[in-house]
């Protein structure tokens, strides 16, 4: 049978720290296979030849921050026949969507001596505010087992077998001590989407949440048991903001202990 | 053949580099009339952002400016507020540390050599379209990284954004016999490196030296990765919280990247070549053999052979690291408790491209005050637009796409992390 042409894969950068791209990079025992199968007609981290579009699969890697950067994803939508937005900066923000919560003149000043040289939006926000996305990868960064696991998903013409179970299941299921029961560390592994294998639980740590919320995540409930024993509020907090503070069930959360605490109005 | 009076090249992007960017030359009767390095790469104000977070937080979120170096910035976090808060981290905890930076700085280093900077000396658009003529180069090239990906991996937990690093040291350590299970991986990335050097010497490197001034930090010790003093190779020794008084950082108006120069002086070179030639005696013998042998005696100032050079330190982490995974006996507790002081912290490490400058003031409550970060793309930006004003008179001679490729080759010699420095490449080249 004749096969048919390779499929052509895109990777798009935003505003993001590159790790999600250099994931495709770090598959080395994969990656020249990979290369047999797709055509990577764009990736600019890895090649200076050029494609161009329309392309199969587009990889969208960081947040929209500028005014540029929303037309750039509106152009890269309309040459996309399917959109991945990988990582968490182009699921939910990133970590730069702390800007969200505050003034984003003030930031500029704080950094830059000459802050009208800089174009920026008030917001950090992901693909999904300004066009339809057709897949998420969650994660800060995401991990090369999904990775492989979507794009072999996609080759093959089948949906992606990606849980969207709590961290605290694979934490279960490896038989790791729970540290907020053991040791008394918070943990956000109860609301957090599973994907990295209970990493920090594994080492004695607890989850930060950078794989975002889980689906229907009750983080009420979790903080009301933090604040129960002991924990701060402010420190609750910047426990639900940090690498998807603005994941719609994170920011509400968020947004309720810092009310309850007064923190955006004090800082 | 004549020099063209007037001539313009423009490239819209600059490819295997980290981060996006872009560089604008215009040349009038074969002079440079103006070069801008431009960064175009979205600002992500982590300096304002990370004021009010609680010093803990500060490794975990300046990791995230950039996927290709976390542990530099995790590192660099850890001396700024160790060093305040009066802890000297020693034993097993630092040698941890030297082991994940090692990783690091072997996976980084490999990435850079064979998958973005090779295939300009070979003429080709990128590693993938290498490997259908030299798959064995590539294959071995991914293999070593693969090695230092694997020794971050079991320390740190993943090799981006690692999760196990805290202040005082690791939230748990591995096992003598976790470790023990990396050598034959290491000594292999070793012995490829060594029979990639000797292949690399022999390829055609173009004739351009600098009278470059070159900055590193210096530990009395050890081929400073970790810590040291910043010495330069025109006479500065300054403990790191004196980097302000000898560098000054300013913005420009078309790049979202402060640019650093030597106070009173000008720009300056800092990463592999810089190390290399400053702190050479602190090489593993055999580093320092292979070296010589492959004609790289300090000081090198062909920023095109920073190729090799990168070579050479992968082969003296994986020496370093076979030495202390040999001599590794797990620490009592994996951390040292710390007790916050409030006051000024400064804190320097040598990721990759160079020095990475951490400063914070912190609060008696332990909240972040006022946090300073100078990456070392940032600092070698002028330097590079210096490089370029040298270079492009110098090839008008050749064809448009030339001089373009050109020119991206002798931006990708400092492995610029545009990522880091505001955090891409595009090229313009407008000649009149």
């Amino acid at each position: 049978m004749a096969r048919r042409r390779k499929p052509k894969l895109a990777v798009w950068k935003f505003a993001s720290c590159d790790g999600c791209q250099l994931t495709l990079l770090d598959c080395e025992d994969e990656l020249l296979a990979l290369a047999g199968e797709i055509e990577i007609a764009y990736f600019l981290e890895a090649s200076r030849a050029i494609v161009r579009g329309p392309y199969d699969i587009s990889l969208v890697e960081g947040s929209i921050s500028t005014p540029e950067q929303v037309e750039q994803i509106r152009k890269i939508r309309r040459q996309t026949r399917f959109l991945v937005t990988i990582g968490a900066c182009a699921t939910a923000g990133g970590i730069q969507a702390l800007r969200n919560f505050a003034d984003v003149r003030g930031f500029l000043d704080l950094v830059y001596a000459r802050p009208e040289y800089i174009k920026t939006l008030e917001k950090s926000l992901p693909a999904s505010a300004y066009v339809p996305v057709d897949f998420e990868l969650r994660g800060c960064p995401i991990g090369k087992g999904p990775l492989l696991e979507l794009l072999s998903a996609f080759l093959n013409g089948r949906r992606p077998s990606i849980p969207n179970h709590s961290v605290c299941i694979e934490c279960k299921r490896r038989g790791i001590v729970c540290v907020m029961v053991a040791q008394g560390t918070p943990c956000l592994g109860p609301v957090t989407q599973a994907g990295c294998g209970a990493l920090c639980p594994a080492y004695r740590r607890g989850c930060y949440g950078c794989f975002g919320p889980m689906e229907t995540p009750n983080p009420t409930s979790l903080g009301n048991w933090l604040l129960a024993r002991g924990m701060a509020s402010p420190d609750l907090v910047r426990l639900f903001r940090t690498f998807n503070a603005y994941a719609p069930a994170f920011k509400e959360a968020g947004e309720r202990y810092a009310e309850a605490a007064d923190v955006d109005r004090s800082s | 053949m004549q020099r063209p009076r007037t001539l313009t090249v423009r490239v819209d992007a600059l490819a295997r580099v980290e981060g996006e960017g872009a560089l604008h030359v215009r040349v009038r009767n074969g002079q440079v009339h103006e070069l801008r390095l431009e960064i175009y790469e979205p600002p992500r104000f982590f300096e304002a952002f990370l004021r009010g977070r609680r010093f803990d937080e500060a490794p975990d979120i300046t990791a995230r400016i950039c996927g290709i170096c976390p542990v530099a910035y995790q590192m660099s976090a850890c001396n700024a507020i160790e060093s305040l808060f009066g802890l000297s981290v020693k034993g097993p905890i630092r040698d941890l540390r030297l082991l994940l930076y090692y990783g690091e700085w072997i996976e980084s280093h490999a990435l850079h050599m064979f998958l973005l900077h090779l295939p300009d000396f070979l003429g080709y658009e990128s590693a993938l379209h290498m490997a259908r003529d030299h798959p064995e180069w590539v294959q071995k090239g991914l293999q070593i990284k693969k090695a230092g990906n694997a020794l971050m991996a079991r320390i740190g937990g993943r090799e981006i954004h690692p999760i196990n690093v805290r202040i005082g040291g690791f939230y748990s350590v591995p096992s003598r016999r976790d470790l023990l299970e990396h050598k034959e991986e290491l000594a292999r990335a070793r012995d490829f490196i060594v029979e990639a050097l000797r292949w690399m010497a022999g390829l055609e490197f173009p004739d351009f030296e600098e009278d470059y001034e070159f900055v590193a930090l210096y530990h009395p010790e050890e081929y400073a990765i970790l810590e040291g003093q910043i010495r330069s190779s025109k006479g500065l020794l300054v403990p790191v919280s004196g980097f302000e008084e000898v560098f000054e950082e300013f913005q420009v108006p078309y790049s979202n990247a402060l640019h650093s120069i030597v106070r009173g002086r000008g720009s300056y070179m800092v990463g592999p070549l810089a190390r290399f030639n400053l702190n050479f005696p602190q090489l593993t013998p055999v580093a320092r053999e292979v070296a010589l042998s492959i004609g790289l005696t300090p000081p090198v100032r062909n920023p095109f052979r920073s190729l090799l050079v990168r070579g050479v330190e992968i082969l003296h982490a994986c020496e370093e690291a076979l030495r202390l995974i040999e001599g590794y006996e797990p620490p009592d507790r994996p951390w040292e408790p710390v007790e916050v002081r409030p006051g000024t912290g400064y804190g320097a490490s040598e990721a990759p491209r160079g020095i990475l400058y951490h400063r914070y003031r912190i609060r008696a409550d332990g909240l972040i005050e006022e946090a300073k970060i100078v990456p070392p793309t940032s600092q070698n930006q002028r330097r590079m637009e210096d490089d370029l004003r040298k270079l492009v008179p110098r090839l008008l001679s050749l064809p448009k796409d030339q001089i373009t490729w050109r020119c991206e080759q002798a931006i990708r010699n400092y492995d610029p992390c545009i990522s880091c420095a505001t955090h891409f490449l595009r090229l313009e080249i407008e000649t009149e």
